[in-house]
């Protein structure tokens, strides 16, 4: 899909430049744009390795293994399914937490762990469970606290305030989460989205034809 | 009141997580020195990490826009985006954040050096990349490691969640900083 969109920007781009006589603006733009995007990646190193360290305290002291005890009365409801002391729930919780302090590249190797972990509760290996969809759907409405990344990119920017934006994005993300959490729940109740184990049809059908 | 207790959580929120966490670990005895530089190694090797997808989105979005082609799309949207008083200038990131994360970095990036910071439109593009999550990378990313095949309602689910949130971005944006 992103190749389509990528390669659409260029194409139409390019095209509409030539047409519109706009054509030496592209090129300026692609050259200069290009070091931007260099500029912008180097003037990240300082924030991440700010929070990628305060992230690795964290787990050091036992904070995250504290945190998924004290969370156990929010994740047994949302994921019913999953005994409460299953490793699988230290590891969601711990993926959410490192999405909370927006850092993303620590969070998907928890995130990997985590379903690798819902995976062994899973009868039918290929289909997704509840509790995998509800994690998902969670994850993919992003829980963030601290958005390092985008502070980090207006600190680049020069913005006179780049940590205003943390409370509005703690509004809009609690938001989307909610809207994940009933979403995901309304949408498992739905017979397109039960699931239908070929193994189940086929114990059916033998005593069927047993009953005959 | 909403709006002062919001700027005071955005105040206060980073100072007491760079005390508290280090703080809890020098309590239980962590050389926290020592974690922290072993944690803030990989800082460069994420930001390097980056660059293509930066530099890759950054020149398509920028030939697009200085082709005029973008202004062609935002004026025939702006009937739509004006109902929400989205900026029209917002709305390729909002169509972006689901496909792409290191695309919608991209045009976040660049909504935000070429408009400010702290215009309406840059703090508009920041919340609304703080508060959504990149749904089908992660899908596929996550589904593909203990391949599972039939995702059922997680998709909808998740891009729902998208559209929920980019909405509530634009409408707190308004609400704080018009």
């Amino acid at each position: 899909m992103i190749n389509y969109v990528w390669f659409g920007l260029i194409a139409i781009g390019v095209i509409v430049g030539a047409l519109t006589g706009n054509i030496e603006a592209v090129t300026d733009a692609a050259i200069s744009n290009a070091r931007t995007g260099v500029d912008l990646s180097l003037g990240l190193i300082g924030t991440m390795a700010l929070w990628l360290g305060i992230m690795k305290i964290a787990e050091d002291s036992g904070l995250i293994k504290s945190l998924a005890k004290a969370l156990r009365f929010i994740m047994v409801p949302l994921f019913p399914d999953v005994p409460a002391d299953h490793p699988a729930m230290g590891a969601m919780i711990m993926n959410m937490s490192a999405n909370m302090l927006g850092l993303g590249n620590a969070a998907t190797p928890l995130g990997l762990k985590a379903m690798t972990e819902l995976q062994k509760l899973n009868p039918n290996k290929d289909t997704a469970t509840n509790a995998m969809a509800t994690f998902l759907a969670i994850n993919t409405s992003s829980v963030t606290l601290i958005p390092a990344s985008v502070i980090a990119i207006r600190v680049a920017a020069n913005s006179a305030n780049a940590t205003e934006i943390i409370g509005p994005t703690i509004v809009a993300t609690l938001a989307s989460t909610i809207a994940a959490i009933i979403a995901v729940k309304l949408l498992q109740r739905l017979p397109m989205f039960q699931i239908k184990p070929e193994s189940v049809v086929e114990v059916t059908s033998d005593q069927a034809s047993l009953n005959e | 009141m909403f709006t002062e207790i919001i700027q005071k959580i955005s105040l206060y929120a980073i100072p007491f997580i760079i005390l508290v966490i280090p703080a809890y670990g020098f309590v239980r005895k962590v050389k926290v020195y020592e974690s922290f530089t072993d944690g803030a190694k990989d800082g460069f090797n994420t930001a390097v990490r980056i660059i293509p997808f930066l530099v890759a989105m950054l020149v398509a979005i920028g030939v697009f826009r200085a082709s005029g082609a973008m202004d062609i799309v935002t004026n025939a949207l702006s009937p739509i985006t004006n109902l929400i008083n989205m900026p029209a200038e917002v709305l390729p990131l909002a169509i972006m954040r689901p496909l792409s994360g290191g695309g919608a970095q991209g045009v976040m990036s660049e909504l935000v050096t070429n408009h400010g910071a702290d215009s309406i439109i840059g703090r508009t593009a920041s919340i609304m990349q703080g508060s959504t999550e990149t749904t089908f990378y992660v899908l596929a990313v996550y589904f593909g490691a203990v391949s599972i095949k039939k995702t059922r309602h997680a998709l909808p689910a998740g891009l729902i969640a998208d559209f929920v949130g980019i909405i509530t971005a634009v409408l707190v944006a308004n609400l704080m900083f018009r």
